[in-house]
């Protein structure tokens, strides 16, 4: 972590909170946020409606100022600076296009207002276009393409100045689906070729996962952890994190041990396993764990099972079956595994079957 | 079949007793004496109720009557100050009202802009009288500024409603926008509010225009000695002697309104 140097490259945001006086009550939309993104990193902020991800953007780019706390860029305040001072640029959720201007006036705006020569303006915005590979439509009026040409449109636009810094506030959530997994492999690639540090902001997780270099999730305000997809996926240090990323098994337990970040428990079955525990702080006692559905598995050998319950429910999803296992506690557990050819369907429904969780499944939450 | 269908038809006022008599009355009481002025400036004798065949003489009359182009050259200077005055400080009003948060007393502020439609027109036209001659006393002044005025004072709400109706349909994103790309705010004001706004202000300035162009309670009121405008040069002549010549300054003065406005109206089609 390098988190706090107030030499690093990127942004860092340090205890900004963001307090809206809306007439009756103010909304504390941001709460003491503090997080630190890289340069040249594909940053993405995730989060459920309202959460506060829009605000954070909008306090990057200046069109709100934070109520405490500053952000950096490349270790110097940006209080200051107004946002067209600011190498920050914005793709908005609903585009934004200036609608009296052609796609390739849109494009060039940015540069013009930087004062740029004439003949590098064409130069870039030709680039751009090719890029976004809207060269075709150069000409059209912006209400006059569809959804998904309007996104590279935006996107050209605000990558043409060459920012230091790109925020993009769900530029794809207008998008259908195939659209927006080819969009997903285009930004992705844009990333890599610029160079340019991308904050991006979805509220789809697999979205998220899917681009991200890390990923910060967010509720209410505060951010709740931030990490590497798969760090995210698979160590969840909150309930809410793990709830809101993927399906996830809870189950009770007690710390025996710890040390190193990982530690024994004892499940309510009487079973001692391995589990990771959470960063910071120590814990002990009464813990919750997760489990993943995908990092266990069932067997009818009782020896080699971890615990075990009554088999209530198959579902068949085509490159995976899941089982539903009540457990002695009343609880459901939920294992998914991957259909194979040649293995046959032998569980039954209602036959008492064994868990087995694989190795350094189980992680330990903080709350 | 038919009677279900009949019963589930909507609600029309179009199929109600006495629609298509009432609307054909109203046309008639809009356009027949319209169209009886037109015709009858064309008449070649010197009667307005009496036809005696076509001529282009009450054209050529009023062409050829200085004061009536001193009155219309007065009219158009006047209209098209204070249509220009009002649509500016329309704008900026309009900009005030639209571009902050709402505040306690914003109505207020409204009512205040509007003022001219609210107060009758002979009273605003009676204190200009009272007031401007105040002014006249004190300064010796007696030149156009005071219809201007009058006149700019009483077309901003014309001017007004158009361009807020517009400021509010705009996405206020588009500014937060340009200014993300570098536009300081006065850039991306002639830029990007500006253009997006012009149908609004130019809807309001054609307002304005015509509305000054066609005033006569307050022009008569403030107008010093021997400032006519065409409106009140023909009130004065219908005083005395009523020629055909009236019907021709009329139907010019329509054929200008229908002109501007239609020109407006094609204008503002292809600006959206
Ligand atoms: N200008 C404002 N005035 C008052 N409250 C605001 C304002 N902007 C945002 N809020 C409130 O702040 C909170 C966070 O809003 P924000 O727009 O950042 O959410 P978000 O995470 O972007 O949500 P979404 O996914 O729906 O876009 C919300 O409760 C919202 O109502
Ligand atoms: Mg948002």
């Amino acid at each position: 972590m390098r988190d706090g140097g107030g030499t690093t490259k990127g942004i860092a945001v340090r205890g900004v909170s963001k307090v809206f006086d809306a007439a009756a009550a103010a909304v504390r939309a941001l709460d003491d946020v503090s997080v630190t993104i890289h340069e040249n990193e594909f940053f993405t902020l995730l989060g459920p409606s309202g959460c506060g991800k829009t605000t954070l953007l909008r306090l990057i780019a200046g069109f709100e100022s934070p109520s405490a706390g500053e952000i950096l860029l490349d270790g110097a305040p940006l209080a200051h600076l107004p946002p067209f001072r600011r190498p920050v640029n914005t793709v908005f959720q609903n585009y934004a296009l200036f609608p009296h201007m052609s796609v390739m006036e849109n494009v060039a705006f940015g540069l013009e207002m930087l004062g740029k020569p004439k003949r590098e303006i064409e130069k870039t915005v030709n680039d751009m276009l090719r890029l976004v590979r809207m060269e075709e439509l150069r000409d059209r009026a912006t209400n006059k393409i569809s959804g998904g040409q309007q996104q590279r449109v935006a996107l050209a636009r605000a990558l043409a100045p060459r920012p230091k810094v790109l925020l993009l506030d769900e530029p794809l959530s207008a998008l259908d689906l195939k659209l927006r997994k080819e969009m997903q492999i285009e930004l992705k690639r844009l990333q890599k070729d610029t160079g340019i540090t991308f904050v991006f902001v979805t509220h789809d997780q697999e979205e998220a996962l899917t681009m991200s270099d890390r990923v910060a999730v967010m509720s209410q305000g505060k951010i709740l952890q931030v990490g590497s997809p798969r760090e995210i996926y698979e160590h969840p240090a909150k309930r809410f994190v793990a709830d809101f990323i993927g399906e996830t098994n809870y189950l009770e337990a007690e710390i025996v041990a710890s040390g190193h970040g990982q530690a024994q428990i004892r499940l309510s079955s009487g079973a001692q396993i391995a589990a990771s525990l959470p960063e910071g702080g120590r814990l002990t006692g009464k813990v919750t764990v997760v489990v993943r559905p995908e990092h266990a598995s069932l067997t009818l050998d009782a020896a080699k099972a971890t615990f075990s319950g009554r088999l209530e429910n198959i579902v068949y999803f085509g490159t995976d079956t899941h089982y539903h296992v009540r457990l002695a506690d009343g609880s459901l557990f939920t294992v998914r595994m991957q259909n194979a050819r040649g293995h046959e369907e032998t569980d039954r429904i209602n036959a008492e079957v064994g868990v087995i969780l694989a190795e350094n499944a189980a992680q330990v939450l903080r709350d | 079949m038919a009677r279900g269908a009949r019963l589930r038809r909507p609600f029309s006022i179009k199929r109600q007793p006495g629609f298509t008599a009432i609307a054909l009355f109203c046309f008639f009481a809009l356009y027949a004496p319209i169209i009886v002025l037109v015709v009858y400036s064309f008449n070649s004798g010197n009667s307005i109720a009496v036809w005696e065949g076509f001529s282009w003489r009450w054209y050529r009359s009023a062409w050829e009557n200085d004061l009536v182009i001193e009155a219309a050259t007065r009219s158009l200077i006047i209209a098209l100050c204070a249509s220009l005055a009002a649509t500016t400080l329309a704008t900026m009003a309009a900009l005030g009202t639209t571009r902050t948060r709402p505040y306690r007393g914003l109505t207020v502020v409204y009512a205040l802009i509007n003022q001219p439609l609210m107060v009758p027109e002979i009273v605003t036209g009676v204190a200009l009288l009272i007031f401007f001659a105040l002014i006249k006393v004190a300064t010796g002044y007696t030149g156009l500024l005071y219809l201007i005025t009058a006149h700019t004072a009483f077309c901003i709400p014309f001017a007004y409603l158009p361009i807020r109706a517009r400021l509010e349909g705009m996405d206020l994103a588009l500014e937060t926008a340009a200014a993300d790309l570098y536009a300081t705010p006065w850039r991306a004001f002639r830029r990007v509010t500006l253009p997006l706004l012009w149908p609004g202000i130019m809807a309001g300035g054609v307002l304005a225009f015509v509305i000054s162009l066609d005033d006569v309670v307050i022009t008569e009121l403030v107008k010093s000695a021997g400032q006519e405008t065409l409106p009140t040069y023909m009130l004065g002549q219908l005083r005395r002697v009523i020629t055909p010549e009236i019907n021709a300054i009329s139907s010019v003065l329509l054929a200008i309104s229908v002109l501007i406005v239609s020109v407006f109206f094609a204008f503002s089609r292809k600006g959206d």
